[in-house]
């Protein structure tokens, strides 16, 4: 599979999107974002650009103050109700339950049928590795388990875009390398959307089709770069000089976005 | 001398004492089991030397000795009021942890409900329930008025608890919920009243002994006898009949029956949360 799999129909788009806080903060100004259906986007940005609060909003967890998300009319569902999945900075596991019912949540809100749940689950839960975890409780996991349930819980409605904020970020190296490949995979094998948000100019290199830089204060897409290295990309891409030279192009737009946003 | 030297130590130390600490676990473990027990016999003893050299009248001070006799000779009426008080005692709770968690997730539901009632609640709380008994029993029928005790001293922790966890729900799961449309009745029962657990379970821990409070205050103020007698009211008629070893005795049992309340809540505490929460991990370090 290629980058080509990307289709150029946006799956979702913000327009024009600002968003005000009530405290005076302009977290983002004029926002204009499209999502295409099957890429992997990352959102790259200083902290303090906005990306989690654009992420928010394609999610619906937050209002835009001005703006518009307009979302592609499917055949397949009506709403939004099993299009998103969310990934959140944190694991976000419900501690007094079980990585199985950690992972049924979604289906349960949703009334889902519990002898179809139960096989969705324990199939997802193999997809991230986790099969003989289902009855282990969130505190008896490593950190990096956590947050494999945490994507599984994201997967198991099958969504059309799975969004995530900085997943990685409280992980060490070892195992964040192992999970963005393991995400590679799935998303492949899924073929779904992701939009990922990181701080990482590596992260949003190896990972993703197409970096878009934001600047901060007020949040606004500054530059979008395409990563046209082909899929599947393993640790040999790491150390390519395809690989180096994405990267200094992507940190040269950090940097012009770090500068353009004053000193955070 | 052992713990200020432990106190003196820098934080940066921590892991260093840690293994010297858990070795010491097993005498620092008897000495907690023992040190208490020696005091209350050494108490004791001397308590029992001093009655007897002193002469001292059994309806000034009884000795250890024959408060232990009163104890087992009166054993089938003490246990009978035993009995009262403790049904009491349990029920006032069983009321005071439904009325406290209840009206808890209502004042959650409804922020006009909880400025409605909540000043009313904290007056409950803060009127001192020995001034109030009396009220209560020209009002109520006795076994109501009682009940009514327990119920007030004890429901306000849980009130204050279930309220203070429900308001604790992590916000990102809340968020998660609301991603998945979730709707306000599985707000409340998959994520608001278990993230509230281990708050609720530390409230009902204090109301457990509150309540036994409760209806032994109620049952002194309510005074006059009755076949369904508490421990309480055997408290009261033996001080007017100077029958003090028999006060003793009651009193003892009182005391055994909160500290039983007390560990029965806390063991029921530990049952519910180890699998999951902080509270209850302590130990398996």
């Amino acid at each position: 599979m290629s980058s080509a799999s990307a289709s150029s129909t946006p799956l979702v788009a913000l327009r024009g999107v600002s968003k005000t806080f009530p405290t005076g903060t302009h977290a983002l100004a004029g926002l204009d974002l499209e999502v295409r259906a099957g890429e992997f986007l990352a959102l790259l940005g200083p902290s303090g650009c906005g990306k989690s609060t654009a992420l928010r909003i394609i999610a619906g967890l937050s209002e835009p103050t001005e703006g518009a998300v307009e979302w592609a009319a499917t055949a397949t569902s009506a709403g939004n109700e099993n299009r998103i999945g969310f990934v959140f900075q944190e694991p976000t596991l419900m501690p007094w339950a079980n990585v199985f019912n950690n992972v049924l949540l979604p289906l349960n809100l949703h009334g889902a049928p519990a002898s179809q749940a139960a096989g969705r689950v324990d199939a997802v839960l193999g997809r991230v590795g986790l099969q003989q975890f289902g009855r282990a409780y969130p505190r008896e996991l490593s950190g990096g388990m956590r947050m494999r349930v945490s994507i599984a819980r994201a997967l198991v409605t099958e969504p059309e875009l799975l969004l995530m904020d900085e997943p990685f970020a409280a992980l060490d190296e070892i195992t964040r390398f192992k999970l963005n490949d393991d995400l590679l995979q799935m998303w492949q094998a899924l073929r779904t959307t992701v939009v990922f948000v990181t701080h990482s100019v590596f992260e949003s290199v190896y990972l993703s089709n197409r970096v878009v830089v934001m600047a901060a204060r007020p949040g606004r897409v500054l530059t979008e770069l395409a990563i046209d290295a082909p899929y599947p990309r393993e640790q040999n891409f790491r150390t390519s000089s395809e690989y180096v030279a994405f990267c200094r192009q992507a940190s040269a737009a950090l940097a012009e976005a770090m500068a353009e946003g004053g000193a955070p | 001398m052992k713990a200020a030297k432990r106190l003196s130590l820098p934080a940066e130390q921590e892991a260093v004492t840690a293994l010297p600490r858990a070795r010491a676990g097993g005498l620092d473990g008897a000495l907690r089991i023992a040190l208490p027990i020696i005091v209350l016999g050494v108490g004791l003893a001397v308590w029992e030397l001093v009655v007897r050299t002193k002469n001292i009248p059994p309806y000034v001070l009884p000795s250890p000795s024959l408060i232990l006799q009163t104890f087992v000779n009166d054993w089938a009426l003490l246990s009978r009021s035993l009995l009262v008080t403790l049904i009491t005692t349990f029920e006032g709770f069983l009321l005071a942890a439904a009325g406290g968690v209840g009206l808890a997730v209502l004042f959650n539901q409804s922020r006009l409900v909880e400025y409605s009632l909540y000043p009313y609640a904290v007056i409950l709380q803060v009127t001192p329930i020995v001034a109030v008994a009396p009220l209560l029993l020209i009002y109520l029928p006795q076994r109501a008025a009682v009940l009514a005790c327990a119920w007030i001293v004890a429901f306000f922790p849980v009130l204050a608890n279930t309220t203070l966890g429900l308001n604790s729900v992590d916000r990102n799961l809340a968020d998660l919920f609301a991603l998945y449309h979730a709707s306000r009745a599985q707000m409340l029962w998959r994520l608001k009243l278990p993230s509230a657990l281990p708050y609720i379970l530390g409230g009902l821990r204090i109301a457990g002994g509150l309540s036994l409070i409760g209806a032994v205050v109620a049952e002194i103020a309510a005074g006059s006898a009755g076949a369904g007698s508490g421990l309480a009211y055997r408290i009261a008629e033996s001080g007017y009949r100077l029958n003090i070893p028999r006060m003793f005795a009651a009193l003892l049992l009182l005391s055994l029956a909160g500290i039983v309340i007390f560990y029965v809540l806390s063991l029921i505490n530990y049952l519910a949360l180890r699998r999951w929460h902080e509270s209850a991990l302590q130990a398996e370090r």
